[in-house]
């Protein structure tokens, strides 16, 4: 007995037919052919990029016209990728996980000790090392940080960058401060002065969210203070005295000191602060130096500010004035076309490129060679140099770097929260809080 | 129902409260599209000074907008049909048929609602790699993958749904077409899926929704070619910039399409839920 | 058919059916087919992971062995017990986060459930302009959860938010300009954008049910003489019993596995006191690299869920009992 189609059961097959269908022609993406050595001419490499500038689309049209020159010289291809920090671990975390990742990839360089202990990506020495140009073409103080102390390292620099004091020359000139502060304690009055908050005016600003900056100044600030945040046998020493004094320091600006916008307790996002100081609601701000390239997206003129060195603790040592920061770029160990990934390591890493994009990024170039190149001897930039040079140290490099700045940086957070929605915090508050911290680091493991 | 005075007073007082709590948030959302990025990021204005309508041009600029929409809505439709697909064989066979393992198989099902999405993420993930190593079909990076996961995820909830809904559907019907020589699925075809629509209907938008906001998996399973709406939206926050306007804007354009599915399917929702879910 | 015809058919159906399995081949293993599809996606997506997930949850699977899997050693039940260390700061953490979750998770239920019903009480009466409220009422869950969760974080900003701006600058309820992604708040602020996206979802299943109650139940009580409460009370709670048996454990296991809320919320360093539990162990795995005690800790939860739900089952006795 023939049964009838039914419209409705024709309308479900052909439904799912077509899903079916659908789905079928989207498997199978191909991956390119290409087989190593030999000439690399003709391949096509993929490449994750970080985001550098102030928007992804600018990133996208400084890196196509930096890798048309790269085609145009080795005729090597290169689909790239930005991707916003927000995901760029992840995507390294999966990509490490499944052994499935680009060719070459930039990482932020605190995260190079970590990304070392995978072992999955290829390590820099002998011939691989030669031929991206040999460890002397880069400045020290940026490879210092690329990896843990005596091991090969598996990333180089790419772009450096460094902290410093940004002040307002206006809200300066008013207040009748003729230069920016050297120590910690003029850091503090300065501020003050320039504090109004009845007038929306702050004297600093910074973002008290962001686990990053916070575990950057609680290393930086405990490292003028005398102290590390890990002893020499690799313990972790969170709550020593120097760092309890340099955290303190630095959550008092909201709490006793109140010349931050309370406001910014909450901030995190890389914005806010720099959009803050660029409308002259702060007078100063303490910020790497890729925040020109903000500033200048909110309207702030080079002629409006000035970068000092970053004020040191009364009576230190050790006048450190940064982290060793900046971009690392590393090959995928499981890459397929290593010779080709070398080569546009090797030119990103050239004289000629180190100077065209450090300039659009507003970052330092990482190789000698391009560093006396007169588009980085703009007083802003030969403060930042200087600083990068002279006063840089690493943050610790060790195996659970990730999990350090989480800790001390969440530590902070939740100190400059108490003074805030409190008022102050204690020293013994702030001991406590990073004797906590200090337990995790150690359940973690320490700092092998 | 008699309606005194006091009691329209409190219809009137409780309808007035719940439209505000709903309003507030998609007021700012639909205000802040068509504010100046100066304005968006400064104080909080409920009138904007300045109307502009460009964010709605800028967000296709700012980001592959478009792209990440064909993405999300190819993902989302191909999950919906082939979820609605194999929950309406399953229900059938739950609702019609007594079977050994019926009982697991159901409460396995259920089950599944309880399994935190962080404890099989990265094993899902390392499966999807071997597939592909060992048999080829590519699972990451591609859109078979997030169809294969998303049309699972909403599976459990949508045969729950149905098999209530089949059930409240008297047998009569199809066993008539049973002896007029109808095959079970063609009864299923013939009979039981025409009167099922809205309850079809019903499911069919869960899924949709299930698939067009999912966030953990799809930060882990999509490439740049792949990119949801849901992992693409965040791309408007930049390294100095949030574009908040731009944001808002971008957020209305997303929520249209699944909101006006919705509401335009929402008597049918009702229904469905009427005769189907609610008798679980 | 009326029950006479039905009953002189009967065994004449029996005996078509009888001859009609022997000619439809493999009928008694269509019910098998016809699971099948479902079976296999269930298999592939949730089952063989959660089970490899469990597994992970007895290696040592840190950053050194993510490249390597096979070669992650056994650890044994070393990741339960630091995870069950509620002396050790991990320990402890994860306590707390089970705290605020299980806090977080009744307080959402509770408003969400109550909202739903009153919604669903003043528009289930006829009025003119009703659909239009149930039209509204329902976008907030029809919303993708990312746009809901920007629009209610863009709002939560101190200075610049449409609720400071509110009850700060223009009704003056409070004068201390408070924080909301901060301390105590964030607890409030959480709750307050799950419920807004959560709500509809009991307002919806709550209104099917009570369209499932016949009039006449209201009209014999109305005659009777009872009021509104008392209708409300011994009517319409009683009948939405099996309705609200099963929206609570939904919502139960939805609200308590919660990610993408405080995830888009807070992102990876939600204050401590919107530590909600998914997003906890979240970042004490894929932030630190650390799957192994990562997947532990999303076992003990899954057990947790799952010991709720059989003794949530056993005491309510829902989805079991009768057919209404």
């Amino acid at each position: 007995m023939r049964v009838r189609v039914s419209r409705a059961r024709a309308f479900v097959w052909a439904a799912l037919l077509a899903a079916v269908l659908a789905v079928v022609a989207a498997c199978g993406g191909g991956g390119d052919s290409g087989g190593g050595g030999g000439s690399i001419r003709g391949q096509t490499i993929t490449y994750w990029a970080s985001n550098q500038g102030a928007s992804i689309q600018q990133d996208n049209e400084i890196l196509r016209k930096a890798i048309a020159r790269f085609t145009k010289q080795t005729g090597v291809k290169v689909n790239f990728k930005v991707i916003p920090w927000s995901d760029l671990f992840t995507n390294i975390t999966t990509a490490v996980t499944s052994g499935k990742g680009p060719d070459v990839l930039n990482i932020g360089n605190t995260w190079s000790a970590t990304l070392q202990s995978t072992g999955a990506f290829e390590p820099f020495e002998g011939s691989t090392l030669n031929a991206v140009g040999g460890k002397s073409k880069f400045l020290s103080s940026s490879w210092s940080a690329s990896g843990k102390p005596g091991q090969t390292p598996t990333s180089i620099p790419l772009y450096g960058l460094s902290y410093g004091l940004f002040y307002n020359k206006q809200l300066f000139q008013q207040a009748g401060i003729s230069s920016p502060p050297k120590t910690w304690s003029e850091f503090v009055a300065d501020a003050k002065k320039l504090n109004n908050p009845s007038k929306g005016q702050y004297g600093v600003a910074l973002e008290g969210a962001s686990i990053t900056e916070n575990a950057h100044w609680a290393f930086i600030l405990g490292r003028q203070n005398g102290g590390d945040l890990f002893d020499k046998s690799g313990k972790p020493t969170f709550d020593s005295p120097p760092i309890v004094k340099a955290v303190k320091d630095y959550v008092d600006l909201w709490g006793t000191d109140k010349v931050v916008n309370p406001s910014s307790a909450q901030w995190s996002d890389g914005t806010q602060a720099l959009a803050s100081f660029a409308k002259g609601k702060a007078a100063m701000t303490m910020w790497q130096n890729n925040a020109e390239n903000n500033l200048r997206t909110n309207g702030m003129k080079r002629s409006e500010y000035g970068v000092a060195d970053v004020p040191v603790v009364d009576g230190s040592n050790t006048p450190i004035m940064t982290h060793v920061a900046g971009i690392n770029i590393s090959i995928f160990k499981n890459s397929e076309h290593k010779n080709a990934a070398l080569a546009f390591v090797k030119f990103l890493t050239s004289q000629g490129e180190q100077v065209k994009l450090n300039e659009e990024y507003g970052s330092l170039p990482v190789v000698k060679s391009a560093q006396q190149d007169p588009a980085f001897k703009t007083p802003t930039l030969k403060t930042f140099n200087q600083i990068l040079a002279k006063h840089a140290q690493p943050m610790p490099l060790i195996d659970q770097e990730g999990q350090m700045e989480t800790f001390i940086g969440d530590a902070v957070k939740q100190l400059i929260a108490k003074a805030t929605t409190r008022g102050s915090v204690s020293e013994a508050d702030v001991k406590a809080q990073l004797s906590e911290a200090n337990q995790k680091m150690q359940a973690a493991g320490g700092g092998g | 129902m008699r309606s005194s005075l006091s009691s329209k007073a409190s219809r009137v007082a409780g309808l007035a409260i719940l439209s505000f709590v709903v309003i507030f948030p998609l007021y700012t959302i639909v205000i802040s599209s068509i504010k100046p990025l100066g304005d968006v990021r400064g104080t909080f204005e409920w009138i904007p000074s300045h109307v502009t309508f460009r964010p709605y041009v800028e967000i296709w600029k700012t980001i592959p907008l478009a792209h990440y929409f064909v993405n999300s809505l190819f993902i989302s439709v191909a999950a919906t049909v082939l979820s609605v697909a194999v929950a309406i064989f399953a229900a059938y066979s739950i609702s019609r048929y007594r079977f050994r393992g019926r009982g697991t198989f159901s409460t396995t099902v259920l089950a599944t609602q309880m399994f935190p999405g962080i404890l099989f993420l990265l094993p899902l993930f390392v499966i999807f790699v071997n597939i592909e190593k060992s048999i080829g079909i590519q699972l990451y990076g591609s859109y078979t993958g997030l169809i294969i996961t998303y049309l699972t995820f909403s599976l459990p909830f949508s045969i729950w749904m149905l098999v209530g809904y089949f059930e409240a559907i008297p047998r009569d019907l199809e066993e008539a077409a049973l002896i007029d020589g109808a095959t079970p699925v063609g009864a299923l075809f013939r009979i039981l899926i025409p009167i099922s629509l809205p309850g079809i209907a019903a499911v069919a938008i869960f899924a949709f929704i299930t698939a067009w906001g999912e966030v953990l998996f799809a930060s882990v399973l999509t490439t740049d070619k792949t990119m949801t709406l849901a992992i693409g939206l965040r791309n408007y926050a930049s390294q100095s910039n949030v574009f908040w306007n731009q944001l808002m804007a971008a957020s209305i354009v997303v929520s249209l399409p699944v909101v006006l599915a919705f509401l335009a399917l929402q008597r049918y929702i009702v229904s469905g839920l009427t005769a189907g879910g609610v008798k679980s | 058919m009326s029950v006479a015809e039905k009953n002189a058919v009967a065994p004449a159906l029996e005996g078509v059916r009888r001859r009609r399995s022997s000619r439809w081949m493999g009928r008694r293993r269509l019910p098998y087919l016809l699971i099948l599809p479902a079976v296999l996606f269930e298999l592939l997506i949730h089952v063989i992971p959660l089970l490899a997930g469990i597994g992970i949850s007895f290696l040592g699977l840190s950053q050194f062995f993510i490249r390597n899997w096979t070669a992650a050693p056994v650890v044994g039940l070393d990741n339960y017990k630091v995870a069950l260390d509620f002396g050790s700061p991990i320990g402890h953490g994860l306590l707390h986060s089970f705290a605020i979750t299980a806090g977080f998770t009744a307080l959402v239920i509770g408003v969400s459930w109550a909202g739903g019903l009153a919604a669903a009480l003043l528009v289930n009466s006829e009025f003119r302009g009703r659909n239009w409220f149930r039209t509204l009422f329902l976008i907030p869950y029809a919303l993708p959860v990312y746009v809901a969760v920007i629009a209610w974080s863009f709002m939560f900003d101190r200075d610049n938010g449409a609720i400071n701006r509110l009850l700060v600058d223009d009704l003056h309820v409070v004068s201390h300009r408070p924080f909301w992604l901060l301390g105590t708040n964030a607890f409030w602020s959480i709750v307050m954008t799950t419920v807004w996206r959560l709500w509809p979802f009991a307002f919806l299943m709550t209104l099917a049910g009570l369209q499932n109650i016949p009039k006449e139940v209201y009209e014999a009580a109305d005659l009777d003489g009872a009021g509104r409460m008392r209708q409300l009370r011994y009517i319409t709670l009683p009948m939405l019993a099996p309705v609200t048996g099963v929206l609570i454990i939904v919502m139960f296991l939805w609200t308590f596995n919660e990610f993408n809320t405080p995830y888009v919320l807070f992102g990876k360093a939600p204050p401590s006191s919107a530590d909600l539990l998914s997003l906890h162990i979240y970042v004490n795995s894929f932030i630190d690299l650390n799957f192994g005690l990562g997947s532990a800790m999303s076992v003990l939860l899954l057990i947790f869920l799952m010991l709720s739900t059989l003794i949530y089952l056993r005491v309510f006795k829902v989805g079991g009992g009768s057919r209404a």
